[in-house]
């Protein structure tokens, strides 16, 4: 294949990922990853680089809508952010000594779930009576703006809890060069109890600073090419971009199942083929 | 209350600029990665790609010295790293930013969490990981 029919393709995959990415707020890297793997016989450790470029690209480029619309908790992520970070790095210098077969298989079963999570009716845990004395030490809880314009008050609860998932969701995204967002939502709406708007926005807003730490460590082992890293990028970034300005008009409960079911293929496919060795 | 407001104000005031470091970091690094990437269809248009199997020392442009070498040699492969490295920066910008923020709302505890971050990230930045 020629360098021009390889970024071609790549590019309009690219969109279509970063489009359907932001559509049900999946992220684009769960879709790249299959693509260059599975359909273009890319090793999965340069489709590891390129997705992480494509996690920065997008989560920054939202991060900067929401942070002006004040909703973000900007403490939370930033106390946050030291557990992603630690284990992103760590995920990042771990992922090349790992039989590529269980990455493939890890990979799937972390599109399985956040198919499912999609899929599920979003419920506030909101309750503003209790907060743990960790909360208040590092002034976790806040307040955000509705859309009537109100200020609603929030409290934190967990802190241990989603602290040590965050752990998780950091070493997953560090391994598989993804954002992990649905491991990071676990983390705020489940366990710490966030209004799901506050988590969702806090979440993407972290998740440039732990793939900023994953993508040197890709950097320097040589993981970024810039000829996949190029098309992946801009592609990601430019569907992710129209997607954000085509969401308030479509359906998304439809859309959601629809994209779900492909996840899920993806996911099978995925897992299969690392079984079957495909990938080592 | 007063206070209360007052803080809300400020804090809103900071997200705007971080806000906008993160939009123009996003921008400009896309424009360089897309003028790389012109360059590089024109220079490599008709060669083959092999990305098959993972080789670590395959990749020229993979550290920092290199790619500002190659930049200044207007390769077309080291402009994309380039803008690919100032995309990685935006993000830990914003930390630095935040740090900057947090000291002049007297905020200590977060200026030890940002530098914390930013810390970590410089760590795995000084390349003692792979090699």
């Amino acid at each position: 294949m020629t360098v021009l029919l390889f970024t071609i393709i790549v590019l309009l995959g690219a969109f279509a990922a970063g489009l359907l990415g932001s559509l049900t707020g999946l992220g684009g890297g769960v879709i790249i990853i299959p693509l260059l793997t599975l359909v273009l016989g890319v090793d999965i450790h340069y489709a590891i680089g390129a997705s992480i470029i494509s996690v920065i690209a997008t989560s920054t480029g939202s991060a900067a809508a929401y942070v002006k619309e004040g909703i973000t908790n900007i403490r939370i992520g930033m106390f946050l952010e030291v557990a992603t970070t630690i284990s992103a790095v760590i995920g990042a210098v771990v992922t090349v000594f790992i039989d590529p077969g269980y990455i493939a298989v890890l990979f799937g079963l972390i599109l399985l779930m956040s198919a499912l999570m999609m899929l599920k009716k979003k419920a506030n845990h909101v309750d503003l009576e209790t907060s743990g004395h960790i909360a208040n030490f590092f002034k976790l809880n806040g307040s955000y703006p509705t859309e009537s314009g109100e200020i609603k008050r929030y409290t934190v609860h967990n802190v241990a809890g989603g602290f040590a998932m965050m752990f998780v969701a950091g070493t997953i995204s560090g391994l598989l060069g993804i954002g992990s967002g649905a491991l990071k939502v676990i983390a705020m709406d489940n366990i710490m109890k966030i209004p799901f708007k506050v988590s969702t926005t806090t979440s993407n807003f972290m998740m440039g600073v732990t793939a900023a730490a994953s993508a040197v460590v890709y950097l320097h082992r040589g993981q970024i090419d810039p000829g996949i890293a190029m098309p992946v990028s801009l592609g990601v970034l430019l569907g992710a971009t129209v997607g954000s300005k085509i969401l308030v008009r479509t359906n998304s409960d439809r859309l959601k199942i629809i994209f779900a079911v492909v996840v899920a293929f993806l996911a099978v496919q995925m897992i299969y083929n690392g079984v079957s060795g495909r990938f080592s | 209350m007063k206070r209360v407001t007052k803080h809300f104000f400020a804090d809103k005031d900071i997200q705007v600029i971080l806000g906008t470091l993160l939009r123009v970091g996003v921008i400009v690094s896309m424009t360089v990665i897309f003028v790389g990437g012109l360059l590089y269809l024109l220079h490599h248009e008709e060669q083959l790609v092999d990305y098959h199997v993972f080789n670590s020392l395959q990749q020229e442009y993979s550290s920092i010295s290199s790619i500002l070498l190659g930049l200044s040699r207007f390769n077309a492969k080291a402009i994309i790293q380039f803008g690919i490295l100032l995309l990685i920066f935006t993000p830990v910008a914003r930390v630095v930013f935040s740090v900057f923020s947090f000291i002049i709302e007297r905020d200590y505890l977060y200026v030890i969490i940002g530098l914390l971050v930013f810390g970590i990230i410089l760590f795995s930045l000084s390349n003692r990981l792979v090699h």
